[in-house]
């Protein structure tokens, strides 16, 4: 039993922040329909800048707060410059765009910063509390609760402000929501500028549990990906639970059958799951147009 | 003239053969020679993936997966099981071929986004397997592989392996005219436009997207292993997701559903490193950009682009 727990926690603490890499996937895939291969970037640039900040003598509040508008304005150039332009091109152009983006940012950061992994100290001491047998970090608590904060706030602004509405109605229907007076351009920015602080506070939080380096996005974006493709694209409800689940499978995987295979593990689950239900756990049917 | 000419898929295979037999004669060194060498066994995969993505519309993140395949049949084929390494790479394509077979009919129900997770988590799981069975393949430090023999000649080197390569994918882009100009090429373009219409006309629709699937995945093996004793080494990250990307960057920046435009595609994605080993550190930066950029101004890919501005096409 307090093997299990022990398995839970480190799982429920990775699946948060996949959970919100999936949900920044779903935001701009919501709010665009492109699929946005850059958002573990923005993980990355949360990690790293604020240690880099951090390092530099900012007091750590300030410098999550550098990390977090960094990323901001590097998902809003990244619409402006790359995504915007780009209007009209197919599904698999704006994939390698996003891709080409996430290598640039990449490259960008190696030779900004350096190419060493990092970490931060926990936010709140790193002695362990002793929950049914299992260790329960404070930083996971933080991780957890910071994750589920994130997810209420976006529900708050999603479904009960005025900006939030007018990004739900550009991703239900782009022309109808410009009928109605809608600046979509700037919805649509504004979806890239909420993803990226989505990305980057899941950086500042999960650093000082995981280390961060220039090439940790890539994984980032691959397991959100899947997370939110388990969940069905576009749900954010599905992004959530996709993500938590994909962090609890490898955590069990690792613990029960082999640590080199629990990343094949996740994705045998997903492959099975979109064999038996080919729009995800929580995706709705589609009717083609032909 | 020059329109009619180059509408033909067979035009474009005439015109490699002349490329692949002249470029030697203009190249000033081996070093070229290498990457020329290189070039065609990249070239290769993308004329196979072009038909399943250029033609059938199915895109595929996970080709590396089947690249891997035949790279490390022939690694293992000598080293562990005795097989010479020319039966080692036929029998690598052929098992490529079937694993694609035996996992293409699931995944290619699935559609867009869909498709591309599965496809991804396909190639990350044999790139998981090739790392982690260190005792057949080496781990992640990969494995020597044995010089291809036949008929009692020692292939390396990049002269030998210059055309080898060059004569492979002249014959592959062969195949693929014939595959482009037979009904099943009309049946994939059918599917690319519209799954459904084609299903009404009577299309059988799983079919020939698995036919796609399969042929595409022999292409990526048979390269795989290609590069594979071209290097003498091989490693996990031959069938790693940034292989399975510069797979499919290749084939839309040369321009999907034409061969040439692959063939360019793999030559600018080879070539671009080459040259900036000077800015080695911004090299990812570079690259980035480029895919960025083209994708942006001419995003039906260099080559149609291209073809269309100098009038060569209809629209």
């Amino acid at each position: 039993m307090p093997e299990f727990l022990q398995f839970a926690f480190s799982g429920l603490t990775v699946g948060a922040i996949y959970a919100l890499v999936a949900l920044g996937f779903t935001l701009i895939y919501n709010a665009s329909g492109v699929i946005n291969f850059a958002q573990g970037e923005f993980v990355m640039l949360g990690g790293m800048v604020t240690v880099f900040a951090h390092a530099a003598g900012l007091p750590l509040p300030l410098a999550a707060l550098t990390a977090l508008v960094t990323a901001v304005v590097i998902g809003l150039a990244l619409y402006r410059f790359a995504i915007e332009p780009a209007r009209g091109a197919s599904a698999v152009s704006l994939i390698i765009i996003t891709i080409g983006a996430s290598i640039l940012l990449r490259g960008a950061t190696s030779i900004v910063f350096d190419k060493n992994f990092h970490s931060l100290p926990p936010y709140a001491g790193s002695a362990p509390w002793i929950v049914g047998g299992a260790a329960l970090l404070p930083q996971s608590l933080i991780v957890l609760g910071g994750a589920a904060a994130i997810v209420v706030a976006l529900w708050y602004f999603l479904t009960r402000t005025l900006t939030g509405k007018a990004l739900l109605a550009t991703a239900a229907n782009r022309l109808a929501a410009r009928l109605v007076g809608i600046n979509t351009n700037a919805v649509v920015g504004l979806s890239f500028a909420v993803s990226a602080a989505i990305g980057a506070l899941g950086g500042i939080l999960m650093t000082p549990i995981t280390f961060t380096s220039y090439d940790s996005g890539t994984l980032l974006a691959l397991k959100g990906f899947a997370a939110a493709m388990l969940g069905g694209m576009g749900n954010p409800l599905g992004a959530v639970v996709g993500g938590l689940v994909v962090g609890l499978l490898e955590a069990f995987s690792a613990g029960y059958i082999s640590s080199s295979y629990k990343d094949a593990v996740a994705f045998l689950v997903i492959l099975g799951v979109l064999f038996l239900m080919p729009q995800g756990l929580f995706g709705r049917g589609g009717v083609e147009r032909v | 003239m020059m329109r009619r000419f180059f509408d033909s898929p067979y035009a474009v295979v005439l015109v490699l053969a002349i490329v692949v037999a002249v470029l030697p004669l203009l190249l000033p060194s081996l070093f070229y020679l290498r990457v020329a060498a290189l070039i065609c066994i990249f070239a290769l995969v993308v004329v196979g993936l072009n038909l399943l993505i250029g033609f059938a519309g199915q895109v595929s993140l996970g080709h590396a997966g089947f690249f891997g395949i035949g790279a490390y049949a022939v690694a293992i084929g000598p080293t562990h099981l005795g097989i010479p390494p020319w039966l080692a790479l036929i029998l690598g394509a052929i098992a490529a071929g079937v694993v694609a077979f035996l996992v293409g009919r699931p995944i290619l129900r699935l559609r867009g986004h869909y498709l591309a997770v599965a496809t991804l988590g396909m190639g990350l799981l044999f790139a998981m397997v090739f790392a982690n069975e260190s005792a057949w393949t080496g781990g992640p430090d990969g494995m020597p592989v044995p010089r291809l023999v036949l008929f009692g000649w020692r292939m390396s080197g990049p002269w030998t392996w210059y055309w080898i390569a060059g004569v492979t994918l002249v014959i592959g882009a062969w195949i693929a005219a014939n595959v482009i100009a037979s009904p099943t090429g009309r049946a994939l373009r059918a599917i690319h436009d519209s799954e459904t219409a084609a299903q009404v006309l009577g299309i059988d629709v799983a079919r020939y997207k698995l036919i796609a699937f399969v042929l595409s995945a022999v292409y990526a093996a048979v390269a795989g292993a290609y590069l594979a004793m071209f290097d003498g080494l091989v490693t996990p990250e031959a069938s790693g997701f940034l292989r399975s990307i510069e797979f499919v960057t290749m084939a839309v920046l040369g321009g999907l559903g034409s061969t040439l435009g692959g063939i360019v595609g793999a030559a600018l994605l080879v070539l671009l490193p080459q040259l900036l080993t000077v800015f080695h550190d911004y090299e990812h930066i570079a690259l980035g950009l480029v895919m960025i950029v083209v994708m942006i101004f001419v995003p039906a890919g260099i080559v149609p682009s291209l073809a269309n501005l100098l009038g060569w096409r209809k629209s």
